[in-house]
């Protein structure tokens, strides 16, 4: 155990210096360059902007002190917001992503799990067909559509939440409703297939012919087994809701770390973008390696 | 296969999301935001709101607050109610004084004395001074600064040596007198130098405080500014706040209390969000959205003139337009800029035949086929294009540069099928995202025919002329004429202000003669405003001070 823990540690530390390099490239490889604007900047000024973000230097030696820098945990000043550090942006805009996605993924197993149990035992009938149908909906419908949707109806008619900005919990109720409607609609799916499955196991019908409740043997018996596969989709499914709120705090107006990428990217804000990807790229990494882990630990096979 | 089924699944659900939409829009009436419980005012139509709070949309997030480094229309709009220069604009437009309460031209129009009110002072409490302009003056024309901006000082005495590098700060043409005069001494003439010193580049800043904490001192809780108001939060991509400044030496006559500012690049996002009151003033308005707007809400849109071109360039230093004024005339006269202007922009546009937007007290030039018919001009297009050595069976095949945006792809297109329908022309649209539009358009390798817009920098014809002048950085047709040039020159250093605008004119005309550019209309400043926001009156640089807004009951 303790040998594939380390294993794993160690491969993925490549995984991300590879992750770094390639982002280091691609950014510069963009055309126009971050200090490129509308009008020109003197060339005495703009020999001292890239003295002053060290541009000037060969590449190898840029990427040497940008590495240097990032062991020490310094992501370096931002080109676009010249009076904040990445680190302080990061900071600022992370714990909103995180809520974000952490309260879409608490609504979407919650709601999901329901819905997937709801339409699993009562298959084939009309609720199973509504809950289902709405599901498909949730899934089609994209972000971008559902969520002007909902600010015209909730923000604008109806005026009960706000339609953008973040003052209060209340400005996350529509975007965390908004990125959570896939998940659920997605988590119902799952979750209605394998308590289908479940329930045709010998063991429920064991359960059954004992004489046991329904309520018993559905909170006993069937509901873990069934979750299974929910649960292996979690990991993937948080680090793509965290990671992937971009659209969403597009539209509502979010300070979150989306918009700071998607806004770094358009502005070739060099140390932004990379901070961003680095620290994506790390958290991502992480949890792959937690759910690899914990998949060892579940199932022997894997530390083979 | 996947695609397929994903696609087959969203056409099944469309009647669902139709229904959606028709109920949502059906439920909704007219926007009840004017229409609201309260009249706006209260009973007399006058009485204040005790909540004197005003949110602004404002664009995107400022670079910087550094009055110095900062550059953009929405980081100005914060700095004028942070900080206060030498002069300060009416609700209207019109310069009057700020810091100084009054000053003085020399004969040959080369110094300026200002006399600085001695009640002004900065947000702790200290005096400003003629020596804090100083110190401001010789830190923005400083290459260390990193300004963006510093050179529109450059008719001040030796700005553009020491942004070169090559004088020291010090020697620039900004010198304290006393603690309450300063001199200003310039290279030549410069009629709109008190319109330029409400420019954010010649604020001042407090000394002590940018000593101390360096390119950190335009943060909240660091920031002394000399304004209105104060910064009190900035939360990067949610907002920035400002409150009032106690110590501003008119704050007894300033009404509003706190003032938001919100970045919301998304327009759509902007609107929803002023229609559910969270914006009292918004930054900009969808294009797509205005028929909706001028149904319902059409007391509340602010459209006026605003001191820009919206024009498309050739590239004159490669074929084929280089040396080929006359096919150059030629797509210029074949766009219908009535239409243009009308209904493909449709905001209130303003057609444009010159290169200078109307500005108060400048004789515009015109050119001669200003007053034709379209069909005149069409007909005489067709002639230029066929003497050019151009026809339906060897049309002419250009490639049209844009940076990506709705607005322009429509007004590209519309251009396009112009010269496909009355020439023969094959124009190619591409577009560019703006960091590689800029570069494209920077390096003229390329280019034939591009997109641009200019926004003058002050209310001068000067500010457009200069831009076409062969020294000009930011002349992207590549376009040399020593006649155009000799002419700006001479009007910048005439004294005469007759003489001057007459030289302008002249420019202008050559210019138009030689056509590099296609000047399409001229800017409209569009806002939504609420009807309980008063004080704010249209102005053609599209300026508002906060300090002049108040908001009625409602």
């Amino acid at each position: 155990m303790l040998k594939f823990f380390v294993h794993r540690l160690l491969s993925a530390i490549p995984t991300l210096f590879i992750l770094i390099g390639l982002a280091f490239c691609l950014i510069r490889v963009a055309p126009g360059g971050p200090f490129d604007g509308e009008k020109q900047l003197p060339p005495e000024i703009e020999a001292n902007l890239r003295a002053a973000y060290h541009l000037d230097e060969p590449l190898y030696q840029q990427f040497g002190r940008y590495m240097l820098n990032l062991a020490q945990g310094d992501f370096g000043p931002s080109f676009q917001y010249r009076d904040f550090t990445v680190t302080e942006l990061i900071g600022s805009g992370f714990p909103v992503s995180l809520q974000l996605g952490a309260l879409a993924m608490i609504l979407a197993v919650f709601f999901g799990v329901l819905a997937g149990s709801v339409a699993a035992l009562r298959q084939n009938s009309a609720t199973d067909y509504s809950v289902m149908a709405t599901a498909m909906i949730g899934i089609s419908v994209p972000n971008f559509v559902m969520a002007p949707l909902l600010i015209l109806f909730f923000a604008v008619t109806l005026r009960w939440l706000p339609a953008g900005g973040l003052e209060g919990w209340r400005n996350l109720i529509l975007p965390v409703v908004c990125l959570a409607l896939p998940q659920i609609a997605y988590i119902a799916r799952l979750t209605r297939g394998s308590m289908i499955e479940v329930l045709r196991s010998p063991f429920i019908r064991t359960a059954r012919a004992q004489g046991l409740s329904m309520r018993r043997i559905l909170f006993l018996h069937l509901l873990k087994p069934s979750l299974l596969p929910v649960i292996s989709y979690l990991g993937p499914a948080t680090a793509a809701v965290i990671t992937g709120s971009v659209v969403i705090e597009q539209i509502f107006g979010l300070p979150g770390l989306g918009r700071f990428f998607v806004q770094g990217a358009l502005n070739r804000d060099y140390t932004l973008v990379m901070g961003v990807v680095v620290f994506y790229g790390t958290l991502i990494i992480a949890f792959n390696f937690i759910v690899d882990v914990i998949y060892a630990w579940l199932d022997p096979r894997v530390r083979l | 296969m996947f695609v397929i089924s994903v696609f087959l699944r969203q056409a099944a659900l469309l009647p669902i999301l139709f229904i959606f939409l028709l109920t949502s829009c059906g439920g909704e009436g007219p926007d009840n935001s004017d229409v609201s419980a309260v009249q706006v005012g209260g009973e007399t139509g006058t009485e204040f709101a005790e909540l004197q709070t005003l949110r602004v949309g404002n664009g995107v997030e400022p670079q910087t607050l550094d009055p110095h480094r900062a550059e953009g229309v929405p980081a100005a709009n914060i700095l004028r109610d942070l900080y206060e220069g030498l002069t300060i604009e009416s609700p209207d437009g019109e310069i009057i004084p700020g810091v100084a309460t009054r000053w003085e031209t020399s004969e040959d129009g080369r110094t300026y004395t200002f006399y600085l009110r001695e009640d002004a002072r900065w947000s702790n409490g200290d005096p400003v001074t003629a020596a804090d302009f100083v110190f401001g003056f010789q830190r923005s024309v400083d290459p260390e600064t990193l300004s963006n901006y510093s050179s529109i000082l450059e008719p001040v005495l030796n700005a553009a040596e020491i942004i070169e590098g090559v004088k020291p700060p010090e020697a620039l043409g900004v010198k304290a007198l006393n603690d309450f005069t300063l001199e200003i001494s310039l290279i030549e003439p410069t009629p709109y130098l008190p319109g330029l010193l409400n420019h954010s580049t010649t604020y001042p800043v407090h000394r002590a405080s940018v000593q101390k904490h360096g390119s950190q001192f335009a943060r909240p809780g660091k920031l002394i500014g000399n304004g209105a108001y104060v910064l009190d939060e900035w939360a990067a991509q949610s907002h920035i706040k400002l409150i009032r400044n106690q110590y501003y030496w008119d704050d007894a006559k300033t009404i509003i209390d706190t003032v938001y500012f919100y970045p919301i690049e998304n327009q759509d996002t902007e609107l929803k969000r002023y229609r559910a009151d969270e914006l009292d003033i918004t930054g900009d308005i969808p294009y797509p959205q205005l028929p909706w707007i001028r149904e319902n809400l059409a007391a509340q849109l602010a459209i006026s003139p605003y001191l820009g071109s919206y024009y498309f360039g050739f590239n004159v230093t490669r074929p084929p337009f280089e040396n080929n004024a006359n096919l150059r005339r030629a797509l210029s006269l074949a766009i219908d800029r009535e239409i243009i202007a009308e209904k493909v922009a449709g905001a209130g546009e303003i057609p444009a035949f010159g290169w200078v937007p109307p500005i108060q007290g400048y004789q515009q030039a015109v050119p001669e086929w200003a007053d034709w018919s379209q069909s005149q001009r069409d007909a005489e297009a067709l002639r230029l294009y066929r003497e050019a050595g151009y026809s339906k069976d060897k049309p002419l095949t250009i490639e049209v540069l844009y940076n990506t945006s709705a607005n322009h792809k429509r007004i590209s297109v519309a251009i396009a099928s112009m010269w496909k329908q009355k020439l023969g022309i094959q124009a190619k649209l591409l577009n560019q995202e703006w960091k590689v539009f800029l570069q494209t358009r920077r390096r003229m390798e390329t280019t034939e025919v591009y997109r641009a817009g200019w926004i003058g920098d002050y209310n001068d014809a000067y500010s457009f002329a200069q831009l076409m002048h062969s020294a000009n950085e930011m002349n992207h047709a590549g376009y040399v004429s020593t006649e155009y040039d000799a002419l700006v020159d001479q009007a910048a250093s005439e004294q005469d202000m007759v003489k001057r605008g007459e030289l302008l004119t002249a420019a202008e005309q050559v210019l138009l003669e030689d056509m590099p550019i296609i000047p399409v209309y001229f800017y409209v400043s569009k806002h939504l405003v609420k009807p309980w926001v008063q004080g704010r009156q249209p102005n053609i640089m599209d300026h508002h001070y906060t300090k002049n807004l108040y908001i009625l009951k409602h």
